[in-house]
């Protein structure tokens, strides 16, 4: 077996040669997409259960187009829709899921250590689609496969993640998985947005985001939700955008070679200004595709999928 | 004659036992001769009193019936997590004959009718002294005074409105001045939620790694130093509860030192757990204060021994095994602990030489009496017959199955402890014993 858990909790869990196989696999169907054909039927039969606790458009929707492309049968399973709303725990849930008999749950949960408790209470595999500001593994995935596919190894690579860490699983999963494999990661944010600690895993920190960029070959641009969770801890829009906004200005002092990623959506103007977010240096569209592939990597390997057998399918 | 557990005379010897007053063990063998609920006298050796029933205490260590000034039984309001019958279970199982209730039940105990209604239910299950909190503020709502000297009257020992702090400074100055008239203390739960914010568990290393909102140390820290000024200020009695940082430590420390009239107790998880305990995000261990850094563990068992904390409170708060199956950010705070707090102290405090077995009695016992001015509490000549047979050394692991209370939300639970409470004694009648 590729992987040694039956679940996808975290980068947290899981080691620099798993992520690296991971990312293999992930390769191998992204060679798929750009034929005419695209499904690998491989997972007809299996159904799959993607439990969106909480709203989310491009990450549901990535997982379902991975799962259809894997030909699995899919039953989608939202909070608001779901009895879930009226009071039940997520205990009971998790037993009618397990009463169901199905392969494999996908999971997003406002409540960081969801997903950790449904892979401990039920049998069947568990992939993390975001639980809390814990961790969002397979955007961290996503994330440094596109890194790689640019950067090759990302031994001493310099990657700079800016915005609100605090409240951000995409920070923490790339934290973990860009340490793994040798990259230099620094974070990047107000004070009041960097919580305790996260130098103890690695990471490098810095307020001043123009010390922070100097020598980075990847910013990372995380998205800013001031109204949401932040509005005790940062002023405002205008005054984010002119002391963490990645501006064109910000752009043109870059490395020649650097790039710009964002896990999206974007607020235009916000966190990016809408001449990087549609300039030359930005790598967005790869990395909404590289998230299929990797999401079918997952349910592939994670289903007891061969990746030697990949390579008639690719 | 012969001694059965199920029938206790009104007169009876208890020998060959290894007493423990004045936060002495006693390092030889001695008795305790009970008489109609009191003690009638006790010593070194053994007497001979002719016709007196005989009790061998197998060389246990005799210590005063322990006491607990902290604890939730839920009741009137949650009965589904706690009752007065059941916590008074548990307290027998863990060795005490007295504990002080907390306020916030539903409704809020906050007139002398509710603090009637809790010593009733505490008589009506007979197994151990029922001393209620009564509310500083009507509701606990922060706004507004209780009528403190009708609740004192009815039995009302301390002033507190529990786990919610008393937010309004100029009301906990004037409770402060109304108590001190009264010989009661005020009780913070020291919390500036303002810092605090919505946090879960203690803001550090771990809370940044889980993604968790922290609650930062000076919340706690400020709201201390806040109510011992007040306290300076007016001359009140004010008991600090559940200390868990090093900065808080040395605030009671020094006004401990320029006089004023300050005590304070902590709970048995901030001395022996630490926040990498959430590491799996099981909300047994989500607690407010929340589980803190290894240097406020330490300083937390310090001041235990140099006296700058002065008593040891379980801090029982039984929540549903639903409840606490929720992901941690939802769980509500709270772990239970009168069944495990001798047997935490012993394996933490006394085992690693902290505190020796005498001063940790001491803390459970002797101290939280003396604060609240509660009978029991010692064992000397004319006092009240609770007292409990333990043995400092047997170990045992904790398990769901171990509980008297109707909760199982301990934050020990897997783990062996060492010290077991073998009988428990409140007025000279049996409340509790191991029946193993």
């Amino acid at each position: 077996m590729i992987l040694q858990s039956k679940d996808v909790l975290g980068l947290e869990d899981l080691t620099a040669e798993e992520i690296l196989a991971v990312l293999d696999v992930a390769g191998r169907f992204r060679a798929v997409f750009d034929r005419p054909v695209r499904s690998v039927p491989i997972m007809r039969g299996r159904t799959v259960v993607n439990f969106f606790h909480e709203p989310s458009t491009r990450t549901r929707i990535s997982f379902e187009l991975a799962e259809k492309r894997l030909s699995a049968d899919i039953i989608n399973f939202a909070a608001a829709t779901s009895s879930f709303s009226k009071g039940e725990t997520l205990r009971d849930t998790a037993e009618n899921l397990a009463a169901m008999k199905i392969d494999m749950l996908i999971v997003r949960h406002s409540s960081a250590g969801a997903a950790r408790y449904l892979a401990k209470v039920l049998d069947c595999s568990v992939i993390n689609a975001g639980d809390g500001a814990h961790e969002h593994p397979t955007q961290g995935l996503l994330d440094i496969m596109t890194m790689r596919q640019r950067l090759g190894d990302l031994r001493g690579k310099k990657v700079t993640i800016i915005g609100d860490i605090t409240h951000s699983r995409v920070a923490r999963s790339n934290l973990w998985g860009l340490v793994k494999l040798g990259a230099e990661v620094t974070l990047c944010g107000p004070p009041t947005m960097i919580p305790a600690g996260l130098d103890k895993l690695g990471a490098t920190i810095e307020y001043d985001l123009h010390k922070a960029v100097a020598d980075a070959d990847v910013l990372n641009v995380l998205r800013i939700q001031l109204e949401r969770h932040a509005s005790k801890s940062f002023p405002g829009n205008r005054e984010y955008n002119r002391m963490y906004g990645i501006t064109g200005d910000v752009v043109r002092k870059l490395k020649p070679d650097a790039f710009i990623m964002h896990p999206g959506p974007m607020n235009r103007d916000v966190e990016i200004a809408s001449e990087v977010a549609d300039g030359p240096r930005q790598v967005i569209l790869d990395q909404v595709a590289n998230g299929v592939a990797v999401r079918m990597a997952l349910i592939y390997l994670l289903s007891g999928g061969d990746p030697g057998a990949l390579g008639g399918a690719a | 004659m012969e001694w059965s557990w199920q029938r206790i005379p009104a007169e009876y010897l208890v020998t060959n036992v290894r007493l423990c007053r004045n936060g002495k063990l006693a390092k030889r063998k001695g008795f305790l001769h009970v008489r109609k609920g009191r003690i009638e006298g006790l010593g070194m050796g053994q007497p001979s009193l002719e016709g007196v029933p005989v009790l061998d205490g197998a060389g246990l260590v005799c210590a005063p019936g322990l006491v607990d000034t902290r604890v939730s039984f839920r009741e009137p309001g949650n009965e589904q997590m706690e009752t007065v019958a059941a916590g008074s279970r548990a307290a027998a199982a863990g060795g005490f004959t007295a504990v002080v209730t907390m306020s916030g039940t539903e409704p809020v105990i906050d007139n002398s009718g509710m603090v009637r209604y809790l010593i009733d239910r505490g008589r009506e299950a007979g197994l151990c002294r029922i001393h209620p909190t009564g509310a500083v503020s009507p509701g606990r709502l922060g706004e507004g005074m209780c009528e403190y000297g009708d609740m004192v009257a009815a039995g009302a020992v301390a002033f507190s409105d529990d786990d919610v702090p008393v937010a309004n400074g100029g009301l906990m100055s004037n409770a402060l001045k109304l108590t001190r008239v009264l010989g009661v203390p005020v009780i913070t739960h020291a919390e500036d939620r303002t810092i605090v914010g919505r946090g879960a568990m203690h803001g550090g290393y771990w809370s940044g790694r889980l993604g968790l909102a922290g609650m930062a140390r000076a919340g706690e820290d400020a709201a201390v130093f806040r109510d011992v000024e007040l306290a300076r200020a007016t001359g009140g009695h004010l008991h600090v509860a559940h200390v868990s940082t090093k900065g808080a430590v040395e605030i009671i420390r020094q006004a401990k030192a320029a006089g004023v009239q300050v005590t304070a107790e902590t709970a048995p998880h901030y001395f022996s757990l630490d926040h990498s305990r959430c590491r799996d995000f099981s909300p047994l261990y989500k607690v407010n204060p929340p589980l803190r850094e290894p240097d406020d563990v330490n300083a937390v068992a310090e001041a235990l021994a140099d006296g700058t904390l002065d008593n040891i409170a379980s801090d029982h708060m039984p929540n549903t095994g639903t409840e606490k199956e929720y992901q941690f950010d939802q769980a509500p705070f709270g772990a239970i602990g009168l069944e495990t707090s001798l047997a935490v102290g012993i394996t933490y405090l006394v085992n690693s030489g902290i505190l020796d077995l005498g001063q940790l009695i001491s803390c459970l016992s002797e101290k939280p009496a003396r604060i609240f001015d509660l009978p029991g509490g010692r064992l000397e000549e004319g006092a009240e017959a609770d007292f409990v047979l333990l043995d400092p050394d047997r170990t045992w692991t904790v398990t769901a199955d171990s509980f008297q209370s109707r909760s199982t939300n301990s934050a020990f639970l897997g783990e062996t402890l060492s010290g077991r409470v073998l009988a428990t004694f409140l007025r000279g009648r049996l409340t509790w014993h191991d029946a193993d």
